[in-house]
């Protein structure tokens, strides 16, 4: 009997449910930290931890295996290299899901998940972010100094010529 | 098909409502700025949980 092994259909068919866990996988071995739907993130837990029980085994067998869900080569050299190393002596729960909120626009409730250990992953990324950002102000702010300076230069010779 | 037979009252009706009613949403305090947020949510205003900051907010940064 196949009771209780039901799994949650988010309300797609087979093939669309499969891709969007197969994308939703790839993307948090990618990015460490993921912003979704509760009910989406709990869905795709087993499947992360079956792609990292993959990677613990470490063998072509597991990487073929690993290469037959997730949907980029990158995805699985991450898996097998820098994500499944750091699991070595925990047997599941590898994943922390923290709420969040309510999305603005339908109003969903919206959670992260996260891989365990991804704290540090994630500072350098808010780094990365906060330098690029102060970069690109301060090439707005250079653009727009010379663009004053320009206007001004113009203004003086109109004037001249009167 | 099937009739009432007899007036409803307005007693009966506001009898039947009266556990019809909303209850206030819960809050808890968050830790860190001492805000109310809801229970088991990262705090909206600092984006804190569990003694990290898990959302960089404006004042943050």
């Amino acid at each position: 009997m196949r009771h209780q092994i039901a799994t949650k259909k988010l309300g797609r068919n087979t093939s669309h449910r499969r891709a969007l866990l197969r994308n939703l996988v790839t993307s948090l071995i990618m990015e460490e930290r993921i912003e979704t739907t509760p009910a989406k993130a709990k869905a795709m837990r087993p499947h992360v931890e079956k792609m990292i029980t993959l990677g613990k085994r470490g063998d072509l067998s597991a990487r073929r295996l690993a290469l037959g869900y997730l949907m980029t080569r990158a995805s699985v050299d991450r898996l097998f290299d820098t994500v499944a190393p750091r699991f070595g002596d925990r047997n599941g729960g590898y994943l922390r899901i923290i709420h969040k909120g309510f999305r603005k626009g339908d109003g969903a409730a919206t959670c992260f998940i996260e891989l365990l250990g991804s704290e540090k992953f994630i500072e350098k990324k808010r780094e990365k972010r906060a330098e690029v950002r102060a970069k690109r102000k301060e090439e707005i702010q250079k653009q727009m100094e010379a663009d004053q300076a320009a206007a001004a230069e113009q203004a003086g010779n109109t004037e001249g010529e009167k | 098909m099937p009739n009432p037979k007899r007036r409803h009252s307005k007693s009966r009706t506001s009898k039947r409502r009266a556990h019809d009613y909303l209850t206030a949403a819960s809050a808890s305090e968050c830790p860190n700025c001492h805000e109310k947020k809801m229970p088991h949510r990262v705090c909206p205003k600092c984006g804190h949980y569990k003694g990290r900051e898990i959302v960089a907010t404006k004042e943050a940064s």
